[in-house]
């Protein structure tokens, strides 16, 4: 019979145990990190070299950008409506409701106009990326592209980055403009403000560094949405089939979300603290 | 197997795939250890094993979608392992790859599914390039289906569109990775006799990855069989049967009692019925 370690012994071989867990668990994010930072660089080299397959492009530029202006118009009209009532309601009690015209446009321009552009093509266009690369790779297509010569992070990925980077900032304009008159109509409407009074504050506080600063954000936001959803289907498990894509999909919504959170925090901090933009 | 050294120069360059003491472990298990096989140029070489035994890894690792612990291969004289994605690139155009699951693009009909390499890497017209489709389309028995998306075909039908596809570029080799599993007995006797007829049409050589035996019987000049990582027998049919090796024996007898009354080829069938008497 063998014999059993003595108290000390256990106590050794449990914190070898957990420094063996812990140190895998590091290692496997590391590794992870490594190459999300390989696919990136690699996709961000690519995008400079021949073939150009225009054509892949536009796909993607109908799918992502012209598909999706519906419910990113709808999802900015709902948002300039809420930010009206709530900013009369605030304002009213400093007796500033007459400032609520450059509330709202401030608020969207700056901040919410690409964010929640950004949060409707997470969960839209970042997805559903997810999916179709998932299903792809889980059905041996992209290693049929791979045999087949053609690289698929040139043919699958860069058409995709292109098409959210380019398409965000038009989104982005779209989702802006149309909260400002969602929060027209409450204002004006709702509250019974002067509307020339509220457009004239909107035209006031319209700055073309505002407009840049929204549009380096959606720019970012789209590129970070497309990054995420094709490396989370590029690295699928195969073995995990249907649900291993469901799992990767809903990764990919979720951290997009949470990337585009972080870059707004960075992307403030240095357009507004270092760079002092206003 | 003859031993690599005693290969003369002549013979050496008769040789189409060289795969020298190649090791490649997967997933925390060691599959290939140290595996030799020399594939002549215009041979249909079989390659038989249990499953997980590594014999699609194999057509991974020689299409250079895997890269190998250790070892080398040569296609053609050249060296494939640890080549640069250009190179690698253009030392896939010498291979066509049926997968298993067909591995065609959902998105795309038959006709650019079958074209999709030609499209990509040449400067042919559409017109060029459907002509081309039209004849590969043929030569697999699917006239008229270029209008059809890879949804509406039966499974027979997805592994002929598949094969169309690779041998699109008229390449010198042909992989076939299990191209019967998941086949009625009457799809699977078709596709025996398409991978015999390209055989002899096209004059290439020829990899079915199987553990069919009579599909394997049915095909093959040569014959290899994986166990444990290594090849342990290779030679031609015949030689296959007369091999007292127990693991073969017990391989192929066991490999076709269920469909022995479906088993096509006369051979195969004289000499399990044999060993069923003994």
């Amino acid at each position: 019979m063998a014999e059993q370690p003595s108290v000390p012994q256990q106590k050794t071989i449990s914190l070898l145990r957990f420094t063996e867990f812990v140190g895998g668990r590091i290692l496997y994010r590391l590794s992870g990190f490594g190459r999300a930072s390989i696919f990136v660089f690699r996709t961000l080299a690519l995008l400079f070299k021949p073939p150009f397959q225009l054509n892949l492009l536009v796909r993607q530029l109908r799918l992502i950008g012209v598909d999706s202006l519906s419910v990113v118009l709808v999802s900015g009209v709902f948002t300039g409506m809420v930010l009206a009532t709530q900013g009369y309601i605030q304002l009213s009690d400093l007796s500033a409701e007459g400032q609520i015209g450059r509330f709202v446009c401030v608020s969207l321009i700056k901040e919410l106009g690409p964010m929640v552009t950004g949060f409707v093509l997470a969960g839209r266009i970042g997805a559903s990326i997810t999916a179709e690369l998932g299903t792809m790779k889980v059905t041996e297509q992209i290693d049929a592209l791979s045999v087949m010569g053609t690289d698929p992070v040139k043919y699958l990925v860069v058409p995709r980055f292109l098409a959210c980077a380019y398409m965000l900032p038009i989104l982005t304009v779209f989702s802006t403009f149309s909260g400002i008159a969602g929060g027209y109509v409450v204002a004006v409407y709702l509250f019974n403000m002067n509307g020339v009074f509220f457009m004239k504050q909107v035209q006031t506080y319209l700055f073309i560094s505002s407009i840049c600063i929204s549009l380096i954000k959606a720019t970012s936001f789209g590129m970070a949405i497309a990054l995420v959803g094709c490396y989370k289907g590029f690295t699928i498990s195969v073995a995990g089939g249907a649900e291993g894509v469901g799992k990767a999909t809903t990764g990919s919504a979720v951290v997009s979300l949470m990337l585009i959170l972080v870059l707004d925090v960075l992307l403030n901090h240095l357009l507004f603290t270092l760079l002092q933009l206003k | 197997m003859v031993p690599e050294e005693n290969l003369g120069r002549a013979l050496k360059s008769q040789l189409m795939i060289q795969i020298k003491n190649l090791w490649k472990s997967f997933e925390g298990k060691q599959v290939l250890k140290g595996l030799d096989l020399h594939i002549p140029r215009g041979e249909t070489l079989v390659i038989m094993g249990r499953s997980g035994c590594g014999k699609s890894l194999l057509l991974k690792l020689v299409t250079g979608l895997m890269q190998p612990d250790a070892g080398e291969i040569l296609l053609d004289g050249e060296e494939i392992s640890g080549l640069k994605f250009k190179k690698l690139n253009h030392m896939r155009r010498k291979i066509g790859l049926l997968f298993q699951s067909a591995a065609l693009f959902d998105s795309m009909t038959v006709e650019e599914n079958v074209g999709f390499m030609l499209a990509q890497h040449t400067k042919l017209s559409r017109a060029e390039i459907r002509e081309i489709v039209i004849e590969k389309l043929h030569l697999v028995d699917l006239d008229g289906t270029e209008h059809l998306r890879p949804a509406e075909l039966s499974g027979g039908m997805r592994k002929r569109v598949g094969l169309a596809r690779a041998i699109a570029f008229d390449p010198e080799v042909i992989l076939y990775d299990e191209p019967t599993t998941g086949l009625d007995p009457v799809t699977c006797v078709e596709i025996n006799r398409l991978i015999q007829s390209l055989h002899t049409k096209l004059e290439v050589t020829s990899v079915v990855v199987t553990h069919d035996m009579d599909s394997a019987f049915t095909v093959a000049t040569r014959m290899a069989m994986i166990h444990n990582g290594k090849i342990v027998a290779f030679g031609h049919p015949n030689e296959m049967l007369e091999n007292d090796d127990p693991i073969l024996q017990q391989f192929i007898l066991l490999g076709a009692p269920e469909q022995i009354l479906n088993v096509s080829n006369p051979l195969l069938k004289e000499f399990i019925l044999n060993l069923r008497e003994d």
